[in-house]
């Protein structure tokens, strides 16, 4: 089969891979017919994420159909299904209580040792990745072996198109959780930092939650235009001062909570910010944590905290003294994708909720690099590409 | 292995137990047993020329059901997944395998204690190779969580410190080895299956 793999920083091809089988009785093959690009996968083509190894098969966002399952696998041959990018078993202590990016046994023994050491505990399985959570091959191909099939994958029904629900892998699950993280209550106002994908979809479930105001922070003025056609206000960091902005924006109070939609590769040319992507860029395993720093920061006396965006590793001027002085709460995590996707695929179709005005851009498998290069380099125009194999 | 990498390996093991002897003789010393932590996290290393390592894992199961699928010799390969192997012998005795390096590691033991549900423990028979006890011990878990199983492994490595550290440094220490087999039991038990990235199947 064709597929899109990692060769090393900002090298990626579409090559000839053997195709996959099944494995494991719960395993199910899907071929592949939508799959997309995420923010994620960006800090994968920049290598700041560990553990990624060339020849490796990226991509988390995908949708298809059932070509072939294991004798344990509840999927019918030709149902259509949406894939969560989250490997999880269903049966785990963490599964069961809905934290399905916790998950105990979707991430190989051979690969939970680094990730122990690293952060202490062994997370879930996840497609496309890196090798801390297993390396699993991802769904930027033809046709995945989805492990667990009996757990994640969501039916869609027929008529529903593809670019309608393809987004319930992840971002738009992501953009639901990190306003749920947000504790958001009635008339609030919250501050999303980035406007991407995740961004938009955070913002959009926090007006859907009750928010009273929510203001979107970028500045790349198509995606601020994005955030304004929601119905959030916007804040461009080139032209003011965020924190200020803020504080004005909310009475002098400030938000009453905030979400970094941005993680581990903030922009701009705060002082903060070049040391840590100096830091970055000799590979001493340091996240760009500018927007952290500057939420934490913005958020008012009590507030909450919630971070979608990724960090990997260590960062450093930390603001501990915000983060206890004002008493703040602090919600994070991978997605735990198959607790929202029935929720969601419930609001698509009553009409609800619209996933499609974030697309910008529909390539072939075959040019997904070209993809990669223009999603990381013209981030204003190049909001969310979708790839069909074939 | 090349013959130099190996050298190198045992070279920089001797190197380190040797600093890691220094320090630890004199810490030993002063250290009298003060806390409730198990005894294999105790800081020094050394328990009368013995190692001791293991690791407890939670499994959502009944202690029936986990000490059954130890004791089924088809389950135990995948348990092991071809690092560790387990042969039973005529009468009590069982061979235990380490697929190391230069040489694959046999060590020949007895079951020494077996109460069903509860404890398993072998002890290597006096002309084994290496001297080693290890041990598998079921409790109920608290919370409803299913059972605590816990590998539990005392050894005297082949060649003192320097072959605990050319072992850890091969990814055959028993810690390690107890910790992955363990895993896979609870990923048995708990899904019905044993994770891995790989496309296709490898054991056929
Ligand atoms: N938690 C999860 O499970 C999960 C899932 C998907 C994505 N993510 C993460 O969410 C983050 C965003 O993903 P995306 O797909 O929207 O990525 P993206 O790269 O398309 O969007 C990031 C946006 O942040 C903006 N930005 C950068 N620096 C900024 C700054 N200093 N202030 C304000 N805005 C700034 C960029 O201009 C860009 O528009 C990434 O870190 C991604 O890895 C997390
Ligand atoms: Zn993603
Ligand atoms: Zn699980």
């Amino acid at each position: 089969m064709r597929a899109l793999t990692w060769q090393g920083k900002h090298d990626v091809r579409v090559e000839t891979v053997p195709d996959p089988r099944i494995v494991n009785p719960r395993d199910a093959i899907i071929q592949v017919t939508a799959t997309a690009i995420c923010g994620s996968d960006l800090h994968l083509y920049d290598a700041v994420i560990p553990g990624v190894q060339p020849g490796d098969i990226l991509g988390h966002e995908f949708m298809g159909r059932v070509v072939e399952t294991g004798p344990g696998s509840t999927l019918k041959k030709g149902q259509r299904v949406v894939v969560p990018f989250t490997i999880s078993c269903g049966a785990c202590f963490f599964c069961a209580q809905g934290q399905f990016s916790a998950c105990d046994n979707s991430n190989p023994v051979e690969t939970q040792e680094a990730s122990e050491l690293l952060y202490g505990h062994a997370m879930s399985g996840l497609f496309g990745y890196s090798h801390l959570t297993g390396g699993y091959p991802g769904g930027q191909a033809e046709y995945v072996r989805v492990p667990f099939s009996d757990v994640g994958p969501i039916v869609i029904p027929d008529g529903i198109p593809d670019e309608q629900v393809l987004f319930l892998s992840d971002i738009l699950p992501t953009g639901w959780m990190a306003a749920e993280n947000a504790q958001i209550h009635p008339d609030d106002s919250v501050a999303v930092w980035g406007c991407g994908p995740v961004g938009l979809f955070a913002i959009q479930s926090a007006l859907l939650m009750g928010a009273g105001q929510v203001i979107g922070i970028d500045h790349h003025p198509n995606r601020l235009r994005l955030a304004r056609d929601l119905g959030a206000r916007t804040i461009d960091y080139r032209h003011s001062h965020v924190l200020e902005a803020l504080m004005e924006m909310t009475g002098g109070i400030g938000p009453d909570a905030v979400i970094d939609a941005v993680g581990m590769e903030s922009h701009g040319f705060s002082p903060d910010n070049l040391l840590d992507a100096a830091k970055q860029k000799i590979g001493i395993g340091a996240d760009r944590a500018h927007v952290l720093r500057m939420a934490l920061t913005a958020v008012r006396k009590g507030g909450r905290v919630s971070v979608p965006g990724v960090y990997g590793g260590f960062a450093d001027k930390f603001p501990l003294g915000a983060l206890m002085q004002k008493g703040l709460q602090v919600r994070t995590g991978q997605t735990h994708v198959q607790k929202y996707t029935s929720e969601l695929l419930q609001r698509i179709m009553e009409g609800q909720i619209d996933t499609t005005f974030l697309i910008s851009h529909r390539l072939s498998l075959e040019e997904a690099a070209e993809g990669y290069r223009n999603f990381q380099e013209n981030q204003n125009e190049w909001t969310k590409v979708v790839l069909t194999p074939g | 292995m090349s013959r130099q990498r190996e050298l190198a390996l045992i070279a920089g093991a001797a190197g380190l137990s040797l600093a890691a002897a220094m320090l630890l003789r004199r810490r030993a010393e002063d250290l009298r047993r003060s806390d409730d932590a198990p005894g294999r996290t105790a800081r020094r290393l050394d328990f009368g020329g013995y190692r001791v390592d293991g690791r407890t894992v939670t499994i959502s199961a009944s202690r029936a059901d986990i000490y059954a699928q130890w004791r089924d010799p088809a389950r135990l390969n995948r348990i092991f997944g071809g690092t560790l192997g387990l042969r039973q012998h005529p009468g009590d005795r069982f061979v235990w395998t380490i697929d190391a390096t230069p040489a694959p590691i046999e060590v020949e033991t007895r079951l020494v204690e077996d109460r069903p549900g509860e404890l398993l423990a072998w002890r290597s028979v006096d002309e084994a190779e290496i001297d080693v006890e290890i041990k598998l011990q079921l409790r109920d878990a608290p919370a409803a969580r299913g059972t605590e199983a816990e590998a539990h492994v005392a050894w005297r490595p082949r060649w003192g410190l320097a072959g605990h550290y050319a072992a850890w440094m091969q990814g055959t220490d028993p810690g390690r080895l107890c910790r992955q087999a363990l895993k896979r039991l609870k990923m048995l038990v708990e899904t019905g299956e044993i994770a891995t990235a790989d496309n296709e199947r490898r054991d056929g």
